[in-house]
């Protein structure tokens, strides 16, 4: 009987950043708890006991609850460091470049990516409205801004924290494939030779297939 | 040698993201920094040779040594890291209490900050639209329903102990109940948020702070 659950879907981007963590780590002896953002499972009292905000994912580990995909990542991170990828470096100074980049992602990148998955993908299934093309046209500015800096940083360096995959591409993989695979806005990477590389890198990785194959199963069972 | 070893952060004492990093400094009783004022609001942001510390052209940016360090939230993690032994305990005993810790890091970084921005926004280009207002303040209410009834259980917001989570609410915090003074309506219905905001703004680090703004 697993001690690991994860509550949550794996359509959301924020619990395969979990389950890709998990991957990395080699650990499998986890149990999915679904929780359907679209039947409202995230709103019932015994849920919002374990996520007062109703967010997926929640997370246990024995009576231990946590939320918020990027805390649990870093306990797991934590808690397997002697096992599969090492995902904060060696150092203290690689921990902090691997923070910083984790910050980026989610301060910088993630809100702008969202916006523009939602607009284009999600906004008739959870809003019953069209895409408002004013504000994917406003975020696409922004990210491509936010995209230079990033190609001019993986022109030096293979990952983002440096040298070595860590924490913070792996947080990047779920909300990148929503908007290349998803919003089909690749063009954004294939114009940038070295966030391109970086791309094809991350989401070949085995942990990344291993979730991909989550998702598709989950698809296939909603069938 | 002294000034060799010294810190060097970027930014602005008035500015929240500095603030949250200068707190930490504060908590952790360390003296050998230096801040460098860079004014965003001047246009300082974007000079080229500011851009090669910071990408984004955003405040602050810490160099240690051969660190040059940004995100506000990722500094203030180093700092609790690299000054474990000294000043206040910022990141919990193990391995547990880390966790919330970043939770909590997690809650403010991504719902309570943009709510609270929002409101910032609204409240800090008068004269005030009420209904934008409201709108803001019905958004930040419920992130603070869900504080006050996790606060009614501790007594800071990752467990029994002050920690990161509760400090980099504070910058923020303190613009909007504060200087703005919007704390009256907001802690009205919310005694535990009230108590613990009127507890974490008395500590000696966030006074020092505000000496200066």
């Amino acid at each position: 009987m697993a001690s690991l659950m994860v509550y949550g879907k794996a359509y959301s981007a924020n619990v395969t950043r979990v389950l890709t963590t998990l991957a990395e780590k080699n650990v499998d002896d986890y149990q999915m708890v679904p929780i359907d953002l679209l039947t409202g499972a995230n709103k019932t009292p015994e849920y919002l006991k374990l996520q007062p905000f109703g967010q997926i994912p929640a997370f246990q580990d024995g009576d231990f609850t946590l939320y918020e995909s990027r805390a649990i990542a870093r306990y797991i991170s934590d808690k397997y460091e002697g096992q599969g990828t090492a995902l904060f470096g060696k150092t203290v100074r690689d921990k902090a470049l691997v923070n910083q980049w984790l910050e980026v992602e989610s301060q910088n990148y993630n809100p702008c990516v969202w916006k523009i998955v939602f607009e284009c993908v999600f906004s008739q299934m959870f809003e019953g409205r069209p895409t408002n093309e004013a504000v994917v046209k406003e975020q696409l500015e922004k990210l491509e801004k936010i995209l230079d800096v990033y190609e001019a940083q993986l022109t030096h360096h293979k990952y983002l924290a440096g040298d070595l995959f860590s924490l913070a591409d792996l947080a990047h993989i779920p909300v990148t494939n929503n908007l290349i695979n998803v919003a089909k806005k690749g063009e954004l990477f294939a114009s940038r030779k070295h966030l391109n590389a970086w791309w094809d890198d991350i989401s070949s990785r085995p942990s990344w297939q291993k979730v991909v194959q989550i998702m598709q199963a989950e698809q296939q069972e909603q069938k | 040698m002294e000034l060799e070893k010294k810190m060097k952060l970027y930014g602005i004492a008035s500015s929240t993201c500095t603030g949250r990093v200068l707190l930490s400094l504060f908590e952790k009783e360390v003296e050998d920094f230096e801040l460098w004022i860079v004014n965003v609001r001047k246009g300082e942001g974007k000079k080229p040779e500011y851009l090669k510390l910071q990408p984004f052209g955003l405040i602050p940016v810490l160099e240690d040594g051969d660190l040059t360090l940004y995100e506000s939230r990722a500094i203030i993690r180093y700092i609790a890291n690299k000054y474990e032994g000294q000043g206040t305990v910022l990141y919990g005993k193990d391995i547990k209490e880390r966790a919330k810790v970043d939770q909590w890091l997690e809650v403010e970084g991504q719902n309570f900050n943009s709510a609270i921005r929002s409101s910032l926004g609204v409240v800090s280009k008068p004269p005030v639209d009420e209904v934008q207002l409201t709108e803001s303040f019905g958004k930040l209410g419920k992130v603070l329903d869900i504080y006050e009834d996790h606060l009614s259980k501790t007594q800071y917001l990752a467990g029994d102990f002050f920690s990161l989570a509760d400090l980099s609410h504070m910058t923020t915090g303190w613009k909007l109940f504060d200087k703005y003074k919007q704390g009256s309506i907001l802690f009205e219905g919310r005694p535990h948020v009230k108590a613990w905001w009127e507890n974490i703004s008395s500590r000696p680090a966030f006074k020092k702070l505000l000496e200066m703004i």
